[in-house]
């Protein structure tokens, strides 16, 4: 569904942002980017929806080469979450959530009841007429979800949307998100820098390190078959992880 | 009292107005400059600083220089006059600027940057993001920004009098100038009132903002005051009557509204009112534009702005002619009526009496001098202070008179005029470049030292008619008759009458009593 071919960035001459980044995600897979700041992780899922226009190299999208289409159309088209989620603070629940509908020009005998649908499956259809600074941080990421999917779009960008949150809070919403994924038959593209969601949220995983793609694999081939001495260690640090939690855990009991 | 707040009602909407237009073109030109600049830090810089500059002029100095810009390039090309509300809402524009911008810069950098880019990744065009993000959530920053030029604008405003434009300045000039202090404190509660209100309400308005509530009430409010105050307050003034007076005499002559005008002092104002009451008498409406600068008033009356005022040959002679000082007074006047013909600009001959400077010092200080021309002067000169008011210093009578009779103070002040005489009766100066025709010089027992060199030239006081009425029958028989008809007694003592602190008289009835002792008949014959 998505093809990247040979893709670069640099936003200073000396230095590359993403370099020579192939990749395919299948439709209806769910795929984390994972990578340290400043791996070009961001970059590369920004030059999916544009926000951020490659240097070299194409993306595909369906078949689409998305830089013969017009970048404001495209983005309108492809679900867009981000970590700080970016709600406009001077409009309500409901008027957010509606606001990509509102750009397409939707009318509203058709918007409302996508609303209501919608808020009700994040949980928060009694927060419609509240502004966003009424609500919690969790809960304001999962409105940030719903107005992603306002649209019905078939992809969905996230730029690590659960990674200001609780460790309650954000394992409840990686649940919801994998079966609002799955429910909706979305292909899922998202950034994380933390291992342990990357893992147990993915289908492949996309291991960025200084602006490369180091390896793109399931969490078990990652495991099972490092491609290079980086992602070994990343993977020796999970194993480690879980060695040292069985510890603590069996030393209580 | 009452008096006083009538006469303050359109001077007060015409401020109002001022501020009203000045600020709407600012918001016009501040708020898209920001929505330009704001992204753009490399246009951004040079934008404010700019704009930062033209508010470190002076208020006074920036009207002033919009009166040299529009008159030096004929009102922008365009026949712009350069009098009255031209400059003076131009500078209070430029000088509304930049809060306006310098907040809406911040306000619109300010939005949140995940906000952005969150509305950008939804598929908000540029405008889409403009109109519907960062103008709604930069607002109250914004409405802010309003509200503090609004406040400025308002004390601002209060300048534009001497650039001919009436606002509630001309109560703080001309209460300056004749200690009219009932008349001072009245412009100043008034502008400042209209301080307090419009940003009572501007407050408001941003409140509204910044809490999300609706601003429509209060902007509901703002309209209303605004539009109340523009119809009403010019019907409280008392100005109708002359123009019923004139509508009868409509016939008789071409000329009917005649627009006059005086400088900053009390003698000005007197004689202000003096061409008012003959001018009404003879039937014809009249309109005073006072507290004008000295040479914008000239500029005015050949630019057609105003009709009459009365000037003095010496000024006339040295700031538009450029001449020196030592010619004789007959000499003066007859090149000066030459000079003035080739303007189109008429003189009626002079009223009869001088207002020239003179060197003026205190009894105490003339005794301990044996002092009684300035030639005494030049020897003690080294340890006294000389005062003057906010010209004499870069006029060429000081330098006449310094030169002439070698003189070097110790130290020199500039003062208001109001205040001169007091500063040197009290001792605080020396002695100062007073005026001849001026009441105080007796009333503080001061003396006026003899010239016998002639460095001070003459300034017979004279009426000056501009190009549209030098040949109107109707006004010029009416103004004639006060050809040679007040000597400098009588002046002075009009003079003393509005200046002296206890039983003063408005320059009005002063003016009313010139014209019974002077014998001036009223109406035209």
């Amino acid at each position: 569904m998505i093809e990247i071919a040979a893709v670069s960035k640099r936003f200073r001459a000396d230095a590359w942002a993403v370099r020579d980044v192939t990749l395919a995600i299948n439709t209806g897979e769910l795929v984390c980017v994972l990578g340290e700041s400043g791996s070009g992780k961001t970059t590369l899922v920004k030059m999916i929806n544009r926000l951020i226009d490659a240097d070299e190299g194409t993306i595909t999208v369906d078949g689409t080469d998305i830089r013969s289409t017009d970048a404001v159309a495209l983005r309108r088209t492809i679900g867009y979450a981000i970590q700080n989620v970016g709600l406009l603070p001077h409009l309500t629940i409901a008027e957010n959530v509606a606001m990509v509908p509102r750009l397409l020009g939707w009318d509203s005998t058709k918007t409302q009841p996508r609303v209501t649908e919608l808020l009700a499956l994040v949980d928060l259809a009694d927060t419609r007429d509240r502004y966003p600074d009424q609500l919690s941080g969790g809960q304001r990421q999962r409105i940030g979800l719903a107005r992603a999917l306002a649209a019905k779009p078939k992809l969905l960008l996230l730029d690590e949307p659960f990674g200001a949150l609780d460790p309650i809070t954000r394992t409840a919403l990686q649940g919801e998100l994998r079966k609002i994924h799955d429910a909706l038959g979305l292909t899922t593209v998202m950034v994380t820098h933390d291992l342990v969601e990357a893992l147990t949220l993915a289908d492949r995983i996309a291991v960025m390190y200084r602006s490369e793609l180091r390896q793109f694999a399931t969490p078990a081939e990652l495991v099972a078959k490092p491609a290079d001495v980086y992602v070994a260690k990343l993977m020796g640090m999970a194993k480690h992880q879980v060695d040292e939690l069985a510890r603590v855990t069996q030393a209580h009991d | 009292m009452t008096e006083l707040m009538r006469g303050a009602a359109p001077l007060l909407a015409s401020h109002l107005w001022l501020v009203i237009v000045a600020l709407f073109v600012a918001c016009a030109i501040s708020v898209p400059l920001a929505i330009v600049v704001a992204d753009r830090p490399r246009l951004a810089f040079p934008v404010v600083t700019v704009a930062g500059l033209i508010q470190t002029i002076p208020g006074l100095a920036l009207l002033a220089l919009m009166v040299a810009v529009i008159a030096g390039t004929h009102g922008f090309g365009l026949g712009i006059s350069a009098f009255g509300f031209p400059p003076a809402v131009i500078a209070l524009t430029l000088y509304a600027i930049l809060p306006i911008l310098r907040n809406a810069v911040t306000g619109l950098r300010g939005v949140d940057p995940a906000v952005v880019e969150a509305a950008r990744g939804m598929g908000m065009t540029r405008g889409q993001l403009m109109r519907w993000v960062q103008l709604p959530l930069a607002a109250p920053v914004i409405a802010a920004g309003i509200r503090t030029a609004t406040v400025w604008t308002v004390g601002a405003a209060t300048l534009a009098t001497p650039v001919g434009q009436s606002c509630l300045g001309n109560y703080i000039f001309a209460g300056l100038q004749t200690r009219n202090w009932n008349m001072l404190i009245a412009g100043v509660i008034a502008a400042a009132g209209l301080a307090i209100v419009l940003d009572l309400i501007l407050g408001a308005i941003e409140h509204a903002l910044a809490k999300r509530k609706s601003p429509w009430p209060a902007i509901g409010a703002l309209t209303g005051v605004i539009v109340l105050g523009l119809a009403i307050l010019p019907r409280l003034g008392g100005a109708n009557e002359t123009t019923t007076v004139a509508a009868r005499r409509e016939v008789a002559s071409s000329i009917t509204k005649v627009r006059i005008g005086a400088k900053t002092y009390t003698e000005q104002y007197i004689l202000v009112e003096v061409l008012k009451q003959r001018l009404q008498a003879a039937g014809i409406a009249v309109e005073v534009v006072e507290s004008l600068g000295s040479t914008v008033v000239f500029d005015s009356l050949v630019g057609g702005q105003i009709d009459a005022y009365v000037d003095y040959s010496g000024t006339l002679w040295t700031t538009q002619l450029k001449r020196e000082s030592g010619t004789p007074r007959w000499r003066v006047l007859v090149e000066l009526e030459a000079w003035l013909a080739d303007r189109g600009v008429r003189s009626l001959g002079p009223l009869g009496f001088e207002n020239a400077y003179a060197i003026v010092v205190s009894r105490a200080t003339a005794n301990r001098l044996h002092a009684t021309k300035i030639n005494d002067l030049a020897g003690p000169s080294t340890s006294l202070a000389m005062g003057g008011d906010y010209e004499w210093f870069s006029r060429g009578e000081w330098t006449s008179v310094r030169d002439t009779y070698g003189l070097h103070f110790a130290r020199t002040a500039t003062f208001d005029p109001s205040l001169l005489y007091d500063a040197v009766a009290k001792g605080e100066i020396d002695a100062i470049a007073g005026f001849s025709s001026d009441g105080r010089i007796a009333a503080n027992d001061l003396v006026t030292l003899d010239d016998p060199r002639s460095a001070l030239p003459p300034y017979d006081a004279m009426i000056l008619l501009s190009p549209r009425v030098a040949n109107d029958p109707n006004v010029a028989c009416a103004l004639a008759p006060l050809r040679g008809a007040i000597n400098v007694d009588l002046m002075r003592r009009a003079n003393l009458m509005v200046d002296r602190a206890t039983d003063k008289q408005s320059p009005a009835a002063a003016a009313t009593w010139l014209l019974t002792e002077a014998h001036v008949q009223p109406g035209c014959h």
